[in-house]
């Protein structure tokens, strides 16, 4: 198991008699970033309040750091680093104070805490509103704050539940950007986010959650693969036109009511020009044609949606809005 | 990790969280003043207006007499209201995300509370100073203390605060929200009304005397009544310590196991 900052086997969690991990199995490599994404209400944040140790799980063999929770949850503690979904400042006193509560907490000696505390107030831009009550700063200066204060301890693995939800997208870039940085210095990432792009973006391995198990792991790239290729949407609003079409492209999925055809397709030129010109040899004009390129949002529907879109053949470009290339 | 040591972690980690109590403390002074109003109301309502009254019912001696009757029992009703105060900002404190942040590191676990009850009972100690200098201020005079009782008077409101605050913690960390906490908090102000701080337990009704007198208030508020006016205190001070004590644990064992739950 070595080279693995988390690791977790058979992890389970039920509140009352709603199961809600049910036996997940998760690794992240050292200096790594990780993300687990899922529906709302999946259990991304207890699977997040397990492994730093907030609440006990009821089974699973479970190691942060090289530490077993259940065994010694103060030695994953000194290890890791939280950024929760809720900022997890203190409102009541200033930026600074609550820098300086955590480089206590970390039994800096006073100097060198305070030398950090500016260090990291300065890089994450607050030195200008240090002085002044947490609870009156903007959303995305709270969580740069949130952020700061995680890293006094300088820990090597740390967490971070849906840390862009509720940012304007300038702070999302400002916390990718950090992130990016904490990696590069060798820090490992535990990121549960709600943003497919994030994911994709950020993290070397991603996770699905759904029903409290993993329903896929791979790095993006693998987990685009899972789900069937592009396809090529062609609409059309003479019924005539319709049916010469599907006459010609016999591979393609009818839609009757929708007046659409979809066909598999990379979105190569070549391919695409094959089509236009069955199309022209029939003599028909699509009204319009639509090039889809699998995204993480079509492995996300194919895998949390369940019985929908199993066999199908294409994910049903109806139930997902996804991104699609108008040419 | 040895004992020393963690014991060590455990001072140092406590008084960070005492420091951070106190800096609340200092930037909003006004939630523990606040709670200083109902004392110092009640003690002017009854010295200045229902004063001649009481002081002839307790068999004359006029309102200087009632100002003295009244002062020890008023002085341990505001340590029974910083509770109250306590009691809400405990609940406070737990939905802030900075407890779960805490929570999640290599902090002794028991500090976060410490760090509220020694930072409550310090303000409970102030809150004393103030109700009592008013109490001087409108003719309060201890008469024939010698300085040991003078230190016992003082280490008596000291043990009565940590034992109504470790029960304020609990009732704090048992609160829903901070309604809750302060309704399930009010008792601690409710019972000095119902013991012999106001008029003695003699001049109650006989059906009434059991809940004046089984009660802290009352032992506390005639051990200092002894300790400040010559009284006598007989039984009394071992009831009045015996009861912090039996509080103080409880409370305590209650808070740590209220507190090493899981969070929702």
């Amino acid at each position: 198991m070595t080279g693995s900052a988390i690791a977790a086997h058979g992890l389970r969690k039920a509140y009352g008699d709603k199961v809600v991990l049910d036996g997940v199995d998760l690794a992240v490599e050292e200096g790594t970033v990780f993300s687990l994404l899922g529906p709302n209400g999946a259990g991304k944040t207890t699977v997040v309040k397990i492994l730093s140790t907030l609440v006990g799980a009821d089974a699973g063999d479970l190691r942060v750091g090289g530490h077993d929770l259940a065994a010694d949850p103060q030695a994953v503690r000194a290890a890791i680093g939280v950024t929760g979904q809720f900022s997890a400042v203190d409102g009541l006193i200033t930026g600074e104070e609550n820098m300086l509560l955590m480089a206590d907490l970390h039994h800096l000696p006073r100097r060198e805490g305070r030398r950090v505390a500016a260090e990291l107030l300065e890089r994450f831009d607050l030195a200008d509103a240090a002085k002044k009550p947490a609870s009156t700063y903007s959303g995305g200066m709270k969580r740069r704050l949130d952020i700061a204060m995680t890293l006094v301890g300088d820990p090597r693995i740390i967490f971070l539940d849906e840390p862009t939800t509720g940012l304007d997208p300038r702070s999302r870039h400002t916390m990718w950007g950090i992130i990016r940085e904490l990696v590069d210095g060798g820090v490992t990432v535990f990121l549960t986010t709600q943003y497919l792009e994030e994911a994709d973006q950020l993290a070397h391995r991603i996770a699905v959650l759904h029903d409290g198990r993993i329903a896929a792991e791979g790095t993006a790239e693998e987990l685009k693969r899972i789900v069937p290729g592009g396809h090529v949407r062609l609409r059309f609003t003479d019924p005539a036109g319709y049916r010469s079409a599907a006459a010609v492209l016999t591979g393609a999925a009818p839609d009757d009511a929708a007046l659409t055809l979809s066909l598999p397709s990379g979105g190569s030129q070549r391919e695409l020009r094959a089509v236009l010109d069955l199309l022209d040899s029939a003599g028909v004009e699509a009204d319009e044609l639509t090039v889809h390129t699998p995204d993480l949002d079509d492995v996300f529907f194919a895998l949390t949606e369940g019985a929908g879109t199993e066999g199908a053949g294409v994910p049903a470009p109806s139930s997902a809005p996804s991104k699609e290339t108008v040419r | 990790m040895s004992a020393p040591q963690s014991l060590s972690l455990a001072l140092r980690d406590s008084s960070t969280m005492v420091r951070r109590n106190l800096l609340h403390a200092r930037r909003y002074p006004s939630l523990t003043l606040n709670l200083l109003l109902t004392p110092v109301m009640l003690l002017l309502l009854f010295v200045y207006v229902f004063g001649d009254v009481m002081s002839a019912g307790l068999g004359g001696g006029g309102r200087s007499a009632y100002v003295a009757y009244l002062v020890p029992g008023l002085l341990l009703m505001t340590v029974g209201s910083t509770a109250i105060g306590t009691a809400v900002s405990v609940s406070m404190d737990m939905t802030e995300g900075i407890v779960a942040r805490f929570r999640t590191m290599a902090v002794h676990r028991g500090s976060v509370l410490v760090g509220h009850v020694v930072g409550s009972v310090l303000k409970a100690v102030l809150s004393v100073v103030v109700v009592g200098l008013v109490a001087v201020a409108i003719g309060f005079r201890s008469t024939d203390a010698t300085a040991l009782e003078w230190l016992a008077a003082f280490g008596l409101l000291v043990l009565f605060a940590t034992a109504l605050t470790w029960i304020a913690v609990g009732m704090g960390l048992g609160a829903p929200n901070a309604e809750a906490a302060s309704n399930n908090a009010t008792p601690l102000i409710l019972l000095p009304l119902l013991s012999s701080a106001f008029v003695p337990v003699d001049g109650m009704p006989e059906w009434f005397r059991p809940v004046a007198e089984y009660q802290p208030f009352t032992p506390a508020i005639e051990t200092l009544r002894g300790l400040l006016l010559g009284s006598e205190i007989g039984n009394d001070g071992w009831l009045a310590v015996a009861w912090c004590v039996a509080l103080v644990v409880l409370g305590y064992v209650w808070s740590t196991a209220s507190f090493a739950r899981d969070p929702k």
